[in-house]
């Protein structure tokens, strides 16, 4: 299903993605898919240690 | 004069030599607190091993944004929006503090996943638990509020959107978002009182139960991890506490 963009009308417009009923601006888009991508890393990227803590 | 000394060691809880001092409010309290925090406790040389991950950083990150968000917010407030919408160290201090929102909110969902998915309410942590959840939401009311005092278009733009929504559950009367008076007010003086005693609350808790270790591997392994200390379903190694969050 294509998307189709959309935007505000406030002196800063945004760009808006709508999906069906489903509708979101590309920057709450990108903060909610940096959270997912932290949190991957977060579990899959090793914490440095000394070696003396082996 | 009466002389003070510990009970049951070094550690132990403060008490006065006159026995009768025993049965007075701030002895009770005091011993009653240190019993519980020792300092050692409340301030940890080094945690188990297995908090030597990213995943566990990210409830330290959250309240390093918060420290943030409060100084930046506090400047904000003494000098004012004509200062900070019309300067460039206001619209510098603005934007720490919006950023800085961000992060929290960021690191704070990040450490909610974290702690969903190791199933951290195990081992007497259910109401450790429940203050992160409501330090989440009263943090997403105390954003809220600041989206609405910006005093811009945006903050217009929001407030009279959020209106019908919050009339049509019929609390409009009582949080009525085209106050600005009210907004701000909740904004700078409640909602930051409210989530500063929910966090301490929620990092005393962390250091009474100690870290939630992970979930167990082994099909044999104990499911529900001892209290009160954290020890591990495994033998493993302490660590520094450098860079690793409570």
């Amino acid at each position: 299903m294509p998307f189709v963009i959309v935007s505000g009308s406030l002196n800063h417009p945004a760009t808006y993605l709508s999906w069906g009923w489903l509708g979101i601006s590309v920057s709450n888009l990108v903060v909610m898919l940096l959270t997912i991508a932290v949190f991957v890393l977060a579990v899959l990227l090793p914490f440095p240690h000394d070696d003396q803590d082996e | 004069m009466a002389t003070t000394e510990r009970v049951g060691g070094p550690s132990g809880p403060l008490q006065t030599g006159d026995p009768a001092d025993g049965r007075m409010w701030t002895n009770r309290l005091r011993n009653r607190f240190f019993g519980t925090f020792p300092p050692e406790k409340l301030l940890p040389d080094r945690q188990p091993a297995y908090v030597a991950s990213w995943i566990y950083v990210f409830g330290v990150a959250t309240i390093a944004a918060l420290i943030v968000i409060v100084a930046s917010g506090l400047v904000l407030s003494l000098e004012g929006p004509a200062w900070y919408h019309t300067s460039s160290a206001g619209h510098f201090v603005n934007s720490v503090h919006f950023w800085s929102v961000q992060l929290f909110m960021l690191s704070m969902v990040v450490h909610l996943w974290g702690k969903f998915w190791m199933a951290a309410w195990r081992g007497h942590r259910g109401l450790t638990w429940v203050t992160g959840a409501l330090a989440f939401f009263v943090s997403i009311g105390t954003a809220f509020t600041g989206y609405l005092v910006q005093s811009n278009f945006e903050s217009q733009w929001i407030s009279f959107e959020a209106k019908d929504g919050l009339n049509a559950v019929g609390v409009g009367a009582w949080f009525n978002v085209a106050n600005v008076g009210q907004m701000l007010l909740l904004h700078v003086c409640l909602l930051p009182l409210v989530v500063g005693v929910i966090v301490v609350w929620h990092v005393l808790l962390v250091r009474k139960h100690g870290v939630v270790p992970p979930l167990p591997v082994r099909a044999d392994a104990p499911s529900e991890p001892p209290r009160d200390g954290a020890v591990p379903d495994r033998p493993v190694e302490p660590v520094r506490t450098e860079g690793t969050t409570p």
